[in-house]
């Protein structure tokens, strides 16, 4: 089975902070990881492989700067077979509809280099910084494929992929013929890491890029923020509360007697 | 695609008993002041299976009309059957606009249909305006875990479409039911539906945790200390008829299962109480915990964030605290 993992570079929330004088994002100095939803398409598609060696090729592909090959290295350690970076300043400002027709356009081109089709494309069901969620299910619309959305874990069966998927009322189990696209949640188990020996092999492979100039199946009034049709207007830092009451009695009794009577006044409990 | 008429859309996901979910009919309450602000009438689109009372539901809560797709390949949510329903009703009537609630299933079918018609969708929104010199609608949304808000304008493309987060807007009281109703004949044949259900594992009620559907959430985190520590959290929960939370460092650490996470990579809740316990408030967990009503805090430590996005907040040794204010509720309540 030949399986395209789409990840993305980004900031690592838990290291984001905000400014208490600014009010301000304070994203410098901020390190990047691999975006944690794509880590686990990617643990989904390497337990494909730990069934069949021989038969699956993992494929992986990002779109950002330069930099977003640190990204892809690192999935090389831990398990895909191959990766390529999608980079031009042309494609900056896209929104997620532009990016998805940009990793369509991109998907056709690596198909073309690899000399196969993808059979399934697996994607993070979202990036925890945008958290649109939306690129996945507008890739398998531009691609025309069916997709399952919040997969857990998925496996290779004759008659296509069974994914086991969150749903609201717990899991099920949803069969999907081929090619397809999947998007992943967290499941209950931790991905691998990489070992020793594939990050020394990651550092040295070569990872080819993919520009406009490859990319000439692509509409170029399709990308980048002309190509967008949703447009930024502004951002801004939610206001802080501002009516926070510190409780603080002698003892943590007392402290727990008030807050129960401001909750009881207050009608909240 | 071209714009035939004012109206806005509020598409009404229904459940499997042909029920409205409760979003459908808290977005008619945004999409009645955007509907009459752009001069169009408010439009409400229910698509399932023996469809009665989703369609009243609709009218009494203030809908001009609603447009229903009844059918029994409706009554499960599949991406190919409600993307080719919805797709024909958008060609068909060509609105200006359409909210869907931000549920697992409105987040899989709004972005199909964005890509399909080459429109713009703006994800899991939070307020909602018109733009008084273009008449775009201004989608507010929040990114970086809620720690950024981004106004969004679709200004060319139509329809505007949007997810809205449930929970963030109260149902419309209830007024007269005068809504026109109009049953559209639309059916997706079963060869055009890719995916097959196999099987489903409900959860065994006793595991099942309702994080998103709970009025109270008790939260633990890593000032809990292990498992045991979640004794306490437990006692106040159940004093309180709260469901337990907790944030990554707890799960993490495998005091509790992944199905108690609230955060970015566990579950965005918006209860009316969140007692948040020996949780630092990381931006990941705070993304998945600041449209709660009211937040209590209870930390050692007074420089932590969580204090930031406190109503209430208790400075002290959660082991003291917890235990006593469940003490408090339970001499009250006898």
């Amino acid at each position: 089975m030949n399986i395209l993992v789409c990840v993305k570079q980004v900031p690592d929330s838990n290291e984001i902070k905000i400014d208490p004088e600014t009010n301000t994002l304070m994203r410098q100095g901020v390190p990047s990881i691999v975006n944690p939803f794509d880590g686990y398409a990617l643990e989904a598609a390497a337990r494909i492989k730990d069934k069949d060696a021989d038969g699956t090729r993992i494929v992986v592909l990002s779109m950002g700067p330069q930099q977003a090959e640190v990204a892809l290295r690192e999935c090389l350690a831990i398990a895909a077979d191959k990766a390529y970076l999608v980079t031009d300043r042309k494609f900056g400002g896209s929104d997620t509809l532009a990016t998805s027709y940009i990793l369509s356009k991109a998907i056709e081109k690596v198909e073309e280099l690899e000399g196969r089709k993808f059979d399934a494309i697996f994607c993070g069901k979202q990036a925890t910084d945008g958290d649109t969620a939306q690129v996945g299910p507008e890739l398998a619309e531009h691609l025309g494929y069916p997709q399952v959305t919040y997969g857990l874990e998925v496996t290779a069966e004759s008659d296509g992929l069974h994914v086991c998927r969150e749903a609201e009322d717990g899991t099920e189990i949803i069969g999907v013929q081929t090619p397809c696209l999947v998007t992943f949640t967290k499941p209950s188990f931790d991905p691998r890491f990489p070992t020793i020996k594939r990050k020394l092999a990651a550092r040295k492979q070569e990872i080819p890029h993919l520009t406009i100039e490859e990319l000439t199946n692509i509409d170029q009034t399709h990308i980048g923020l002309k190509g967008s049709p949703t447009r930024v207007k502004r951002t801004f830092v939610p206001p802080r509360k501002k009516s926070g009451v510190v409780i603080k009695e002698e003892t943590g009794e007392a402290s727990a007697q008030k807050l129960y009577e401001m909750l009881c006044n207050a009608h909240v409990i | 695609m071209d714009v035939k008429t004012k109206d806005l859309w509020v598409f009404m996901e229904t459940k499997e008993d042909g029920t409205a979910k409760n979003v459908g009919i808290e977005l008619l309450n945004p999409g009645r002041r955007l509907a009459d602000k752009q001069g169009g009438k408010l439009v409400s689109v229910v698509i399932g299976y023996h469809t009665d009372a989703a369609v009243k539901e609709a009218g009494t809560h203030g809908a001009d009309k609603v447009l229903v797709l009844d059918g029994k390949e409706y009554q499960r949510y599949t991406t190919d059957a409600y993307t080719n329903a919805v797709e024909y009703l958008l060609k068909k009537y060509a609105p200006t606009s359409m909210l869907i609630g931000a549920t697992p299933n409105g987040r899989d079918m709004g972005p199909r249909l964005s890509s399909r018609l080459g429109t713009g969708l703006t994800a899991d929104c939070t307020s909602l305006d018109i733009d008084d010199a273009s008449g775009n609608i201004e989608w507010t949304r929040p990114a970086f875990g809620g720690n950024l808000m981004a106004v969004i304008m679709c200004p060319n493309n139509r329809p505007q479409l949007g997810t809205v987060r449930p929970g963030v807007f109260k149902k419309p009281s209830l007024c007269e039911n005068k809504a026109e109703i109009i049953h559209e004949d639309f059916h997706v044949p079963a060869e055009q539906i890719r995916t097959r259900l196999l099987k489903t594992i409900l959860e065994d009620s006793s595991d099942f945790v309702d994080l998103e559907g709970a009025d109270i959430i008790v939260s633990g985190g890593r000032g809990v200390g292990g498992a045991d520590g979640f004794k306490v959290i437990q006692e106040l929960a159940d004093a309180l008829g709260a469901t337990v939370g907790a944030s990554r460092a707890a799960v993490d650490e495998g005091w509790i299962t992944h199905s108690h996470q609230v955060g970015q990579t566990g579950k965005t809740v918006g209860p009316k109480l969140y007692i948040a316990c020996g949780i630092s408030g990381a931006i990941q967990h705070v993304a998945g915990m600041n449209s709660s009503d009211v937040v209590v805090a209870i930390n050692k430590d007074a420089d932590a964030p969580i204090f930031n996005v406190a109503d209430y907040g208790l400075v002290g040794d959660l082991f003291e605290i917890v235990p006593a204010l469940t003490a408090a509720i339970k001499k009250n309540k006898a």
